[in-house]
């Protein structure tokens, strides 16, 4: 009966995805960055990051496909999330609930689910059982009922989600802000579905997003286990061999940030306030990733000690929790953050927010800070890869981006190589303080809508 | 309390699964194989070897929590906490999360109803550094009003956040305040708020003194580490340290005899879906009939845990009364603990039809008992359970933590598997006959209340709520 009462937000909260991290200076963990990653091409073309490890009898898949719920079309916002909930809900030669027996009976936990960009999944099971987890993945990815009688089911609970997702203050905070800022882009959407667009969800719907992003073209696979080289490629194949070779190409076109400026406010009788803040920002490819990185770190990013936690938690109490982050998408790139305060405080939260982004783009950051953001970035990121699914969503997160296996190295080197210059051009081109847009959740007082 | 927040297969399937592999598996997962020993002054210190990654893990449990605040000075447990970070006699305040973050490490901290403990992880070579300051903390706390005060402020938001903007939490504190009559795991972990606001720096400091101390502690150090490579640095911080002679053992309110059942329902126009939920009061590993235990979790697997379970069987996949439902049951608590269930109904269908379904299924059980061939795929299912445990730093130091917090020993998360593979079908219907009396229970109902202008239609609601509304508000 153990409700955890934490002391702060949890760290993936204001972290985020996997790739916001660095890498290491400390010299005991030199070895980890080498991490010995092989690459394998199974015989069917496809290839697969491995990293061998004997610790504990398990195996452990992650893999990703290109296009995500960025691609749900319009008015049917969640196809790629209903997707998610039914691929383990009958395939091949089994029904929802045969399927469901063979993976519980036998520990097999398989997982889906609908980014905007990307449709990821995993895999683990004990590795005595790795080959059946494999066919059944198999099956779930290839053969794909969309039955009648889990479609319902499944359609209702996300309906039910849903709705409490429409009443949930940071909910509503989040989806309100992305409105707002993506606008019609499909980023702008809901990526889980609302009422209205999950009910009209066909089984064709469906089908299709299978049919197009489920491919050997558009595909990348990591696995940590004991198992041997060419005992993953028969594993890669036994999974994804029978995938069609080509996916469907898709564009999406680059989002335009919009809404700079404006303070909404969502009325909802609660005690406090939930507040999303932010404007445009910078793609993962950009140059000044690093450096916007370790200067997030020091604004936003770095738990209690960053200087949005010192101004607004730290010295007045005025929240429990606030953070800002770099969110990075294929298409667009957003810096924001969250506060939760009462209700007659939080004109003084954002008063706060506003003067420490008007503060970094002036000043920037002292050597100090430079310092204690590059080795917070280049050293937490190892302690987080303490479980094989974490090793394996890395290896999955850095294919993604498409960079090497050298990637845990290179990224050190390139936090390193960040300097109090880059910082200040990185700062004037980021922080945008009367770019800001606020939205707010609750009854906040001392607040003037500026639509 | 492990709330069944996350019902429903399909979406809720991974916070539920995590959930019940901590409860049930990480628990106990007998596979960790530590280490121990006990420092002169009392702390007990434990190492778990993990070589995956040169990372370590420190953890310092105290045996106290929420369930110990003093009458009247609900939350202070957990105040302390907050306030462990605020420095001592050496360490400016924050200076302990800002030495390990600059270090590439985290922290933090949590507080149950029997625990509190704080971690930080880092790179292997930074262990001394963490241990030093951990020890440190121990014995040096500083409280200064600039400090103190603000953070009281920051806990009263963390209130705000948690349960007063959420009508589930709500309900969850109205739900133990009535389960328990009388032992304190009815007062909420982080307290009440009239209490909370009026706790004091002098609270504070008279609990730090009472409890926090060597002779009440558990040092877990798991990680690429030895026992000869920690002993040495254990000796050194946490060595010199006294020992508390006045530290007792923990004496609370135990709970009188419980004759009538309970209901509490809870309308609000911010909830949505409605949810039904019902607690049964049930022995743990330290209290009650301790030995029914192991058969309560595994009636846990078999009667709520996931798609085969016989709860999502019966009501979401057979009578479509429900869109989810699972149990919980967390054996690993020092006083009486509680056999949950929990569900959310199918459109249309109302919480009165959904509670007579369960209870149906419930008088099966009391009736029939389980199958063999249930209870054989329930032990797999845990036995697999505690191999995947060992996967991670984590588990291995917060079962053994949890377990020498709540009564427990080593070896009894050691020989977790051994107990799970000896449940026999009768030990289940005698556990569940035991636990499943209506007469010790508490059913709570989470309820939309409608707007009588919308009541009518539930689209117009949806649109009303929905959408965000632009107000204009001026200086208040």
């Amino acid at each position: 009966m153990a409700m955890l009462s934490m002391k702060r937000a949890s760290l993936s909260l204001i972290m985020g995805v996997l790739l916001v991290s660095g890498c290491l200076v400390l010299g005991a963990i030199k070895d980890a960055q080498a991490m010995g990653i092989k690459q394998v091409t199974s015989k069917k073309g496809i290839n697969g990051w491995l990293i061998r490890d004997s610790m504990v009898p398990i195996f452990t898949l992650h893999f990703a496909f290109r296009g995500g719920a960025a691609l749900d079309p319009v008015g049917r916002e969640g196809v790629s999330e209903m997707v998610s909930g039914l691929l383990d809900e009958g395939a091949g030669p089994y029904s929802s609930s045969d399927f469901q027996a063979r993976l519980e009976n036998n520990s097999i936990s398989m997982r889906f689910s609908a980014g905007r960009d990307n449709f990821s999944g995993s895999l683990k099971s004990l590795a005595e059982n790795r080959n059946m987890a494999a066919s059944l993945l198999s099956l779930a990815l290839t053969q794909p009922h969309f039955d009648a009688a889990p479609v319902a089911r499944i359609r209702a609970q996300l309906l039910s989600s849903a709705r409490r997702r429409a009443v949930r203050p940071s909910s509503t905070a989040r989806r309100s802000f992305r409105k707002l800022v993506f606008g019609n882009h499909p980023y702008g959407r809901s990526a889980s579905g609302t009422v209205e667009s999950l009910k009209k969800i066909t089984k064709q719907d469906m089908a299709g997003f299978v049919k197009n992003r489920f491919a050997r073209d558009n595909l990348v696979v990591g696995a940590v286990g004991n198992i041997t080289e060419d005992e993953f490629a028969r594993i890669i194949d036994r999974i994804f061999g029978a995938l069609p070779a080509r996916s469907t190409p898709f564009s999406i076109s680059e989002a335009k940030i919009k809404g700079a400026g404006n303070v909404v406010v969502v009325d909802r009788d609660i005690p406090q306030s939930v507040v999303v803040f932010g404007h445009s920002g910078i793609k993962r490819n950009d140059p000044d990733y690093y450096a916007a990185l370790v200067m997030n770190y020091a604004l936003g990013g770095g738990g209690l000690t960053s200087r949005l936690a010192t101004e607004i938690r730290e010295k007045r109490g005025l929240a429990y929790s606030v953070y800002s982050r770099i969110a990075t998408y294929d298409h667009g790139g957003l810096f924001l953050g969250r506060v939760s305060t009462k209700n007659d405080r939080v004109a003084k939260s954002i008063a706060l927010i506003r003067s420490e982004w008007t503060r970094m783009a002036k000043s920037g950051l002292g050597a100090q800070e430079l310092e204690d953001s590059k080795r917070y970035l280049t050293g937490a990121f190892f302690t987080r890869l303490n479980s094989s699914s974490r090793i394996a969503g890395l290896l999955v997160g850095i294919q993604l981006e498409k960079f090497g296996r050298d990637y845990l190295a290179k990224r050190n080197r390139m936090i390193e190589q960040v300097s109090i210059k880059d910082i200040t051009r990185v700062a004037k081109r980021l922080m945008k303080p009367s770019d800001l847009t606020f939205v707010i959740v609750g009854r906040p007082k001392g607040i003037t809508p500026k639509p | 309390m492990f709330r069944g927040l996350c019902l429903m297969r399909g979406f809720g399937i991974s916070v539920f699964l995590a959930v019940y592999l901590f409860a049930v598996s990480g628990s106990n997962a007998g596979i960790f194989n530590p280490e121990s020993f006990t420092l002169k002054n009392g702390l007990k210190v434990v190492v778990i070897e993990n070589h995956r990654m040169p990372v370590v893990r420190q953890m310092l449990f105290y045996k106290v929590g929420s369930a110990d605040d003093p009458s009247g000075k609900s939350g202070l447990a957990h105040y302390l906490e907050h306030l462990m970070f605020k420095g001592t006699r050496t360490m400016a305040p924050n200076e302990f999360s800002k030495v390990v973050a600059r270090n590439g490490g985290r922290d933090n901290a949590y507080t149950s109803n029997d625990t509190t403990a704080y971690y930080q992880t880092v790179a292997k070579d930074r262990l001394e550094l963490v241990m030093k300051m951990e020890a440190d903390r121990m014995a040096n706390l500083v409280f200064d009003a600039k400090e103190v005060v603000p953070e009281l402020q920051v806990v009263i938001e963390e209130r705000r956040s948690r349960t007063d903007n959420r009508p589930g939490s709500q309900l969850d504190e109205h739900m133990a305040a009535a389960l328990y009559m009388n032992h304190p795991y009815r007062i909420p972990i982080i307290g009440w708020n009239h209490e909370l606001s009026k706790l004091t720096m002098k609270d504070a400091i008279g609990f730090y003194r009472r409890h926090y101390a060597p002779n009440n502690a558990i040092l877990i150090i798991t990680g690429d580490v030895t026992m000869a490579t920690v002993r040495p640095l254990v000796d050194k911080y946490y060595g010199p340290i006294p020992a508390n002679p006045k530290i007792i053992r923990r004496v609370r309110l135990a709970e009188p005899p419980q004759r009538a059942a309970r209901r509490v329902s809870f309308e609000s126009r911010r909830v949505r879906e409605p949810q039904w939920s019902r607690e049964y009061l049930a022995p743990s590993r330290a209290n009650g009939k301790s030995s029914h235990a192991d058969a309560l979790e595994i009636l846990d697997v078999i009667l709520g845990s996931g798609a085969t379970s016989r709860l999502y069987r019966a009501l979401v996949l057979e009578q479509k009364l429900a869109l989810g439902v699972g149990s919980y049951y967390d054996a690993d608590m020092l006083g009486p603990t509680a056999f949950g269930i929990s569900a959310r109904p199918a459109s249309g269908v109302s919480l009165e039809t959904l509670e007579a379904a369960i209870e149906t299924e419930i008088d099966k059980l009391l009736t029939h008992g389980v199958s063999k061939d249930e209870l054989a795929k329930a032990i797999k299912r845990s036995l697999a359970g505690a191999v995947f445990a060992r996967d991670s730093l984590r588990r291995g130091a917060s079962a053994i933590g949890t377990a020498l917090t709540t009564g427990q020993t080593i070896e009894s998360v050691e020989t977790w598997p051994a107990k799970m593979k000896a449940v026999t079908t009768k030990q289940i219907l005698d556990a569940a006959r035991h636990v499943f009396q209506k007469s010790r229970s508490v059913t709570g109902l989470l309820l939309p209340k409608v707007r009588k202008s919308s009541a009518k239609s539930s689209n117009k609601k949806s649109s009303v709520w929905d959408k965000p509304v632009r107000v204009f508000g001026g200086n208040q």
